[in-house]
């Protein structure tokens, strides 16, 4: 007997066995743990250490159960947790063996026995799996009337992580987690017997970015959350599934919220996304939502330059005057939800008549433009799960999105598959994949594109967006997809942007990736909103509003200082009306500031960097914020211009009605890369990423967050060093007209003309700082 | 006439038993030429022919443990020796490492052959430095004389012998934690499968053998088969070493065929203690399940001791005459199996933990017949419960002890104290130093 499961592009016959538990026959793929077959039978067996996506230990020893095969029983109960089903096998567990009944509740007496049982003080207590299968499966009372083990509690194993030894069952999931998933294996069990504990190594702190899944899987109060540890009861949260907006990699989230604060964030699940992981960005960056200037009501600049509250029908107007009649445009931002995206793509063409939109808030190219309106980009996890070569351009999985990274690392700790990263030097992450590095200067890395080889249908080539600061990058990369057949995917770093280019906040494309260009596309969409036409001009770029004398600009959430370090001093001519969660760099600026809703507060719905939509529902209710389509739909009334996206959920039915453009395509217009800079001895090309944590504005508030952040350095080379005289750890001048840098230096194989800097971190924020953050010259001294 | 058969404790008497001189005088490292002019899968099928089984307590048939490494798979090979000797009572692979280290080096010689491996191991306990360092300086010298390293006899083999030397964990002397810790890791248990054969030191095809068991192969290939299974009992072929430990009047090893019984071991060891009477003993180790005076006359093979409950084990035979305390003795060992258990799962390391506190409340006379009753069911929520075999080990000795001095147990909670005292059931306390 068989079932086919489908894999990429080929069919795999799975070999089924079929075998009986407590009486019930069962047919499961051959290699299903005993465990996870009673489980599809509904039968739980009790366990700690077992985890679906850990390789199995056997360690706890809970999950006990009796087998015998083909009439031949074991002598002794086997953990269910690490034998596979066999033809022929009939399995007792508790419910039908008393002696895996007995032996049951004897590992789990045994286990309590050390234990402190605190559960009324402690953070697990109410979704505990000891406390729920001590219920389930333990005895009554425990014989135990000796002395417990005690430690010093709480370890501190980082600044997000605190360890309670006395309460660990030593089931090693987190140690196995930080080996095997994260690549991060900087905990680990030590001591022996009944002192054995989790432990670190004092000079290498646990500054993982994924320490904060080991919480989530530790299965007793060992290891809780700094933010979270004494803040609430479980059974005071009510959970909702969410989706993270930190990245494109698309995590589902679960968000717990007591009495309509937000306490703590978890990993979803989803198979085919984050399967049950996420980073710790996404799960304790939240603070941000509850900060001191949170905009609470509308404002408006008054005669004496200052904002003033007012009502929403005075903002409104106010906002709708200045930018009615008037050359305007809209600056979306890369944190939209579909829905919003969409609300602006529309305002701008119906209520503003115009194409002037553009959702990128950061460095940007007219040829990044055409690739975003034309590539295609469709790779997904799952093609990196049967991937057999990933290619990294102008892409720091493990800062930029580190779900993708994780899923890379499970092939490569898997399958060893192989990896090549087109980067100045080698990352730690990049490290951690055993990448091939080809060492290449930010600007020159068209050279190294063209020439990478033995790519097949099975590859997929990852992109970052930082690949369109090299000119011919992009175009490059869409000639070697299109010669050898690998899947291409594009990675934003923020959650909206795949999102916003499906809505058409973009100068060149309508809803649906309808070009501009299109004569029938403008038609499609003028017929689904109702208008006589949409405009038909190519509008301008975030760029060129900001340079250009347009009069008024609608502005979503933006920081100016992500694009360049004049763009706020060009921007504050104009007349901004500015949606805002917080007080940002353009409300000062602003003339009209219109409060919205942070994701908790809001339902919509991300796309991730597969296109796969990750819709969720407002965490916190009850809330007078809105999310900006309702308020875009306000504004346009009182312009005069109806959009008629009353709600979220208008927007998102309209969207899915519009479908995707399935007429004519075009494809891109390819541009020639420019040649290499010609660098002094003392100067070098700057190339920088932004680390995941680091100075974004969504980690604000957070500070046991920031306490792992890495920290901030500038990467040279040995010969540089040497000509610089400073070994590793000594501070460096990284210099330009427009200002400088002091870092200490971290020695590295990095490319001989480049140096790396973090390109937001403390210290270190190089557009403020330097004015620029890639591909140019700067100078480089000894501190 | 003695029933005694010595081979690998042959020549001990001699002064310079332990130098490559006196091994080659002796008659030593003849049997590699021999083997080495053999395929490798005849070897392998003479060790099992002789019915050779494990020396290091479960029994194992040595030649099927190397008949199960997969021959032609373009893997490197291992063959690592077990020298972690460290349970209570058992001392056998010590002494004879100490007056004869060149039987191993012959035997892993003859056994890397076999397999086809061309770096063996040994692990080594690493508080006995002395033992260390005879069997370093005994591999250089069988380096020197060219029968370690390249093209060993002309015969165009190649083998490096590699001596570690262990920090100190009894878990260790388990064949998947010896392996974990040879690579640098702490030593727990692995998960099985996959096995050492297919799967062992740095996840290759490693052969794991206990000291005696790899020294008795040289003896194989020079007298064959038949001189070999002329010896032993029907299951359980050829020699072995029995350590007489406690109160026996000359205690030492003696090698003698497998099957000879306590009653002849304590004959040729000059009896128990003078004065006093046998109680109870250990066949194979403080992990085996203890024996009294009843069972003087089990053959000690590995099917006599199984039939009478207990295991032969590492044959290390600890014998206690009427003045100790079972009590006191069953808390001693249940002690050094809390120290050692590494901590991977559950029963061993609470369980444990736990046994030892109820035992010191038992020996101190503290608790009521019904703790009795919830040690012996603790032990069973242990025995058989854990991830390798250590908790059967400490688990083992209580519940025999219970078994046949159950009174006993019920005598220190009449008495509300230990009713032995210990300074009688120490060795010097008949000389007269108190």
């Amino acid at each position: 007997m068989s079932i086919q499961e489908l894999g990429a592009d080929q069919q795999v016959q799975v070999e089924m066995i079929t075998c009986v538990i407590d009486g019930f026959e069962i047919t499961v793929p051959k290699g299903t743990l005993v465990i996870r077959a009673a489980e599809k039978l509904g039968i739980q067996i009790p366990r700690f250490c077992d985890h679906p996506l850990l390789a199995p230990a056997g360690a706890c020893r809970q999950c006990l159960v009796d087998i015998e095969i083909n009439g031949r029983a074991f002598p002794k109960p086997q953990a269910s947790c690490t034998i596979p089903v066999e033809n022929g096998m009939v399995v007792k567990t508790q419910l039908t063996s008393p002696v895996a009944d007995k032996a049951q509740k004897g590992i789990m007496e045994l286990l309590l026995i050390n234990h402190p049982l605190d559960c009324p003080v402690c953070d697990k207590g109410g979704e505990c799996p000891l406390q729920n299968q001590a219920m389930s499966n333990g005895r009554a009372e425990s014989r135990f009337e000796g002395v417990k083990r005690t430690f010093e509690k709480p370890v501190a194993i980082s600044s997000q992580v605190l360890l309670d030894r006395e309460r660990c069952v030593l089931c090693a999931r987190c140690t196995r987690f930080s080996e095997q998933i994260a690549g991060d294996p900087f905990i680990t069990l030590n001591e022996r017997g009944a002192l054995q504990q989790v432990g670190i190594y004092e000079e290498e702190p646990f500054d993982s970015y994924y320490s904060g899944n080991t919480v989530q899987i530790c299965p007793v109060g060992a290891l809780t959350g700094t933010s979270y540890r004494f803040r609430a009861r479980p059974f005071d949260l009510v959970s909702t599934n969410s989706a993270c907006e930190h990245c494109a990699s698309g995590c589902a989230m679960r968000t717990d919220v007591r009495r309509g604060k937000t306490l703590r964030r978890l990993a979803g699940e989803d198979a085919e996304v984050n399967e049950e992981w996420n980073c710790d960005k996404g799960r304790w960056a939240f603070k941000y939502e509850v900060a001191k200037n949170r905009i609470k009501n509308p404002m408006i600049r008054d005669s004496s330059g200052q904002l003033q509250e007012v009502s929403w029908p005075e903002a409104l107007a106010e906002a709708a005057n200045g930018l009615k009649n008037s050359r305007s445009g809209v600056l979306v931002g890369g944190r939209v939800t579909i829905e919003d995206a969409y609300g602006y793509s529309k305002f701008a063409r119906v209520a503003l008549n115009t194409n002037n939109i553009d959702f990128r808030a950061r460095l940007h190219s007219q040829e990044e433009l055409e690739f975003l309106a034309t590539a295609k980009t469709n790779a997904t996890y799952k093609d990196l799960d049967n991937a057999d070569h990933v290619v990294l351009i102008g892409f720091e999985p493990e800062d930029e999105s580190p779900i993708v990274f994780l899923r890379i690392y499970k092939q490569v700790h898997k399958r060893s598959i192989k990896v090549t990263s087109i980067a100045p030097y080698a990352s730690r992450g990049s490290e951690k994949l055993k990448a091939n590095l080809i060492k290449s200067a930010s600007g020159s890395e068209v050279s190294a594109i063209s020439a990478l080889s033995g790519l097949t249908s099975k590859s997929v080539v990852l992109v970052g967006e930082r690949i369109s600061e090299t000119e011919g990058g992009l175009s490059s990369i869409v000639k070697l997809a299109s010669d050898t057949g690998a899947k291409l995917g594009w990675i934003p770093r923020r959650a909206g942007e795949k999102g916003a280019i499906a809505a058409g906040a973009l100068p060149n494309l309508l809803p649906g990736n309808r070009l501009i260009s299109n004569s029938s596309a403008r038609v499609d969409i003028a017929a689904a909103w109702s208008v006589d036409s949409v405009p038909s001009e190519i509008g301008l770029s975030t760029e060129e509003m900001i340079n250009s004398d347009l009069q008024a600009l609608l502005i979503g959430g933006i920081d100016p200082m992500d694009i360049s370090p004049e763009a706020k001093i060009k921007l504050a001519k104009k007349f901004i009306v500015s949606l805002e969660i917080r007080q940002s760099d353009i409300t000062d600026i602003a003339s009209v500031v219109l409060p919205v809703a942070p994701v908790v507060e809001k339902s919509g719905s991300f796309m991730d960097w597969q296109g796969k939509v990750r819709k969720f529902e407002a965490a916190v209710d009850q809330t007078l914020n809105r999310s900006d389509v309702r308020i875009l739909s306000m504004l346009a009334d009182e312009i005069g211009k109806p959009i008629n996206l009353p709600t979220v959920n208008s927007a998102r039915v309209e969207f899915e009605s519009i479908g995707s453009w399935d007429g004519e395509v075009s494809t891109m217009k390819l541009v020639v890369g420019a040649g290499n800079k010609a660098i002094n001895n003392d100067e070098a090309i700057i190339s920088s990423w932004r680390n995941l944590l680091d100075k974004g504005s969504l980690q604000d508030g957070e500070e046991n967050l920031a306490g792992t952040a890495r920290k901030s350095k500038v990467v040279i080379s040995q010969s540089r060093a040497k000509s610089l005289n400073v070994s590793d750890g000594d501070l460096v001048r990284v210099s330009n007209n427009y200002g400088a840098v002091t870092l200490a230096c971290q020695i590295s194989d990095i490319d001989e003309s480049s140096i790396w800097l973090p390109r937001n971190s403390l210290n270190s924020q190089l557009i403020r700082n330097l004015g620029v953050v890639s591909n140019s010259v700067v100078k480089v001294a000894k501190a | 006439m003695s029933k005694l058969t010595p081979v690998l404790s042959a020549n001990w008497d001699q002064k310079d038993s332990f130098t490559f001189e006196a091994y080659k005088r002796n008659g030593g490292y003849t049997a590699i030429a021999k083997a080495l002019s053999m395929k490798p899968d005849e070897v392998i099928q003479t060790v099992k022919d002789s019915g050779l089984r494990g020396r290091g307590g479960a029994g194992f048939p040595t030649g099927n443990k190397w008949g199960f490494i997969p021959q032609g798979d373009n893997k490197e090979h291992y063959f690592v020796v077990n020298a972690d000797e460290s349970e209570p009572g058992t001392c056998k692979d010590t002494p004879l490492l100490m007056a004869n280290p060149h039987v191993l080096i012959e035997g892993i010689i003859i056994g890397s052959y076999a397999i086809r491996a061309n770096h063996a191991f040994i692990y080594i306990r690493g508080e006995i430095t002395h033992v260390v360092r005879r069997v370093q300086q005994a591999i250089e010298d069988a380096y020197k004389a060219g029968l370690l390293g390249k093209n060993i006899l002309g015969k165009g083999f190649d083998l490096d012998l590699v001596l570690h030397v262990g920090a100190g964990a009894y878990i260790c002397g388990e064949e998947t934690a010896l392996l974990d810790s040879l690579e640098g890791f702490r030593g727990q248990p692995r998960l099985r499968p996959p096995f050492p054969a297919i799967a062992g030191l740095y996840a290759k095809p490693t052969v794991v053998n206990n000291v005696e068991s790899v020294a008795s192969v040289p003896a194989i290939i020079n007298n064959g088969v038949a001189w070999f299974t002329a010896m032993g009992t029907e299951k359980s072929k050829g020699f072995t070493l029995y350590s007489l430990s406690g109160h026996v009047n000359n205690p030492g090893q003696f090698e003698a065929p497998l099957g000879i019984t306590l009653r002849e071991l304590l004959e040729i060891s000059g009896g128990i203690r003078t004065g006093h009477k046998l109680k109870f003993w250990t066949p194979g180790g403080s992990s085996t399940p203890i024996f009294t005076d009843a069972h003087l006359d089990v053959p000690l093979d590995y099917e006599g001791v199984s039939a009478a409950g207990s295991m032969l084990g590492t044959k290390a035979l600890q014998i206690f005459d009427e003045t100790t305390c079972i009590v006191r003795a069953v808390l001693r060992w249940t002690e050094f199996y809390k120290h050692e258990s590494c901590g991977k799962c559950t029963p061993c390391r609470e369980g444990t933990w736990w046994l030892v506190q109820v035992l010191k409340d038992l020996e101190a006379g503290r608790g009521s017949e019904a703790d009795l009753d919830k040690l012996l069911d603790l032990c069973d929520n242990i025995m058989g419960r854990s991830f390798c075999a250590l908790a059967d080990g400490a688990a083992s000795p209580i519940i025999s002890s219970l078994k046949y001095f159950r009174q006993e147990y019920l005598d220190h909670l009449a008495a509300g104290k230990c009713p032995f005292d210990p300074m009688t059931a120490t060795l010097f306390e008949s000389a007269g130093v108190k």
